[in-house]
């Protein structure tokens, strides 16, 4: 493991509550939603994370506590390492604040996120779908949204498939 | 049925001036159906006379869903839609959807194939600055070297169809490797536009880089400082025309890039010219790699192309006659796939246009959970407001053009 990041990840171990996880020699902390903005401003200012590379968020419906991590991926260019920050993020009205102000480039990345997952982020200069036209419903990149087929209903699965037809909203 | 709702002049109000409303500023529609937007997109442009004060980039018309189909497809069935997304750079798609599986399921792939993937990921980083070159002269009205630029492509797709039977989608770098080896004809082929290419190269050159026409539209447009362009998230020829060199290939090596020799070429404007220079060195950078590569062919010529670990990669034809288990695997794999260890991945390969990073996350399945790319044009059509405001209208058309945006790149 390279040597700063290693002081990077302890620093911020040091004062937030996080957990640290390993896969494949890449490193990921799981922080909570209200820490993000300040985590992210100490790693950029201290650590060189001075770009953003990617953002995106996995959705884990049915689990509900927490339904969404949001995925940011951090990088330095001085210092060419990379580290991943997992926000948690509840499925009841879930919501982030925004990093827009720390990285401009997070503006388009967290119209996405609002348009694929519908996870509202707090204090964006300019929330509304990206892709998807405005007058869109729903979020496709949810877990309970379907492809976009008919689902074929069995008599295992008839009862699971009925609550996601569109006749039950009405 | 759905109510249609409309989208009022309200709720975009806070992306331009109050001169707007007054009436003072015009607003202007540009796109989605303009050649020079290089695709389908919209840029809702105010403007001041000729200058543009604002302007707001609508993207999505070529929105596919190929994330959420992905989701719902098996690893090997999934890789066919890399190479929609961007429809320059598919064998770079290709490799980094590959590499992403291949670090997920800890899968080796043999040297002849490391070498194959890197020959075809350059010759297709030379097709895709063609395409590029091509469009930008033709945006400024050098109409003569888009046809020059479609000549040399041709021949690059040529090559490509030779080894896959496909000029554009190919598919055909796969987990643990390549589809089959490349045919016989192949190194003649690469060797015989190694030779025909640096002559065409020299021509475009002189076509362009010191013709006053072509300078007085590029030089001094669209400035970016270099930590700008960092903190907008600019990656590859588009961050290197601002002088940081930074390159995946050089930084995060990924298939044996660490074993080649070739610089990473940098330009200090930070302007539309210093962007067509560097992509006009790395021309010859890409050649380089090539040249060097077709020598690794030679000495590994007739070994493996693909891993021989068959949890993963099916068997080659002539074991399942005669061997039970290949039989076997080559059954499971077709009808199932292969299940993924749960976890999660973040590949960044260095595709024509920046950093492609695919993000893979696996539940333990044989379809992916969750796969994001992240797509340069995404990234660098969101800059399009900064570097554009206070320029005119022709100026707008070079800095689309000098960030190298494909649609299908950014709306995915």
């Amino acid at each position: 493991m390279d040597e700063k990041l290693k002081n990077a990840i302890q620093a911020i171990r040091k004062d937030y509550d996080v957990d640290k996880l390993t896969f494949r020699g890449e490193y990921s902390m799981l922080v909570s939603p209200e820490n993000v903005v300040d985590i992210c401003r100490q790693l950029r200012d201290d650590f060189g994370f001075n770009m953003l590379s990617s953002l995106t968020a996995v959705d884990y419906w049915p689990a509900n506590e927490p339904r969404f991590h949001v995925v940011y991926q951090l990088y330095s260019t001085e210092n060419n390492i990379t580290l991943r920050l997992r926000v948690q993020v509840p499925g009841e009205n879930p919501k982030i604040p925004t990093i827009e102000k720390l990285y401009p480039n997070a503006n388009w990345h967290e119209r996405e996120l609002w348009d694929m997952f519908g996870i509202q982020v707090d204090g964006h200069s300019d929330l509304r779908r990206i892709l998807m036209p405005a007058d869109w419903e729903g979020h496709p990149l949810r877990k309970d949204y379907p492809l976009g087929y008919e689902e074929v209903q069995f008599s295992f699965n008839a009862e699971e498939i009925d609550k996601k037809k569109p006749y039950v909203k009405e | 049925m759905v109510q249609l709702q409309e989208v009022t002049f309200d709720e975009l109000k806070h992306l331009v001036s109050d001169r707007a409303l007054t009436g003072e500023t015009m607003l202007l529609n540009m796109g989605p159906q303009h050649p020079s937007t290089h695709g389908v997109l919209r840029l809702m442009l105010e403007l001041d006379g000729e200058i543009i004060v604002n302007c707001v980039p609508d993207i999505g018309f070529l929105h596919t869903g190929v994330e959420k189909n992905m989701e719902a497809k098996r690893y090997e069935q999934a890789e066919v839609m890399t190479d929609r997304l961007d429809y320059l750079n598919t064998i770079g798609n290709n490799l980094a959807y590959c590499l992403a599986v291949e670090k997920l399921v800890e899968l080796d792939v043999p040297p002849r194939a490391q070498v194959i993937r890197v020959i075809l990921a350059e010759l297709q980083r030379i097709a895709s600055h063609l395409i590029w070159l091509g469009t930008q002269s033709l945006d400024l009205a050098a109409m003569s070297m888009f046809l020059y630029c479609f000549r040399e492509r041709e021949i690059i797709l040529d090559i490509f169809e030779s080894v896959s039977g496909q000029r554009m989608m190919t598919t055909y770098i796969r987990p643990g490797g390549i589809w089959r080896d490349v045919s016989g004809e192949f190194v003649q082929l690469v060797q015989d536009f190694l030779e025909y290419f640096p002559k065409r190269i020299e021509q475009y050159e002189g076509l362009l880089t010191k013709n006053p026409l072509f300078i007085d539209r590029v030089k001094g447009i669209g400035v970016i400082s270099a930590e700008e362009a960092i903190a907008q998230g600019f990656t590859g020829p588009s961050l290197r025309g601002s002088g940081v060199a930074y390159d995946n290939r050089k930084v995060r090596p990924y298939s044996g890039y660490e074993e080649y020799d070739f610089e990473v070429p940098t330009a200090t404007g930070g302007d539309v010219f210093a962007r067509y220079r560097v992509r006009m060195d790395e021309f010859w950078q890409s050649l380089r790699i090539i040249e060097q590569g077709l020598k690794k062919l030679k000495e590994l010529d007739g070994a493996p192309v693909r891993s021989s670990n068959h949890k993963f990669v099916p068997p080659p034809r002539s074991e399942i006659g005669t061997s039970m288990e290949a039989l076997i695997h080559h059954f499971k794999l077709w009808t199932e796939g292969f299940n993924a260890p749960k976890g999660y991945v973040y590949v960044p390969v260095a595709s024509p246009r920046g950093e492609l990073g695919v993000y893979l996350e696996s539940d333990g399945s044989n379809k992916p959970y969750r796969i994001h790319w992240r797509t340069p044009s995404f990234v660098h059509l969101q800059a399009l407001p900064f570097l554009s405001k206070g320029h005119l209208i022709a100026d707008l058309v070079a800095i689309i053009g000098s960030v190298d945006i494909v649609l299908g790149d950014s709306d995915r």
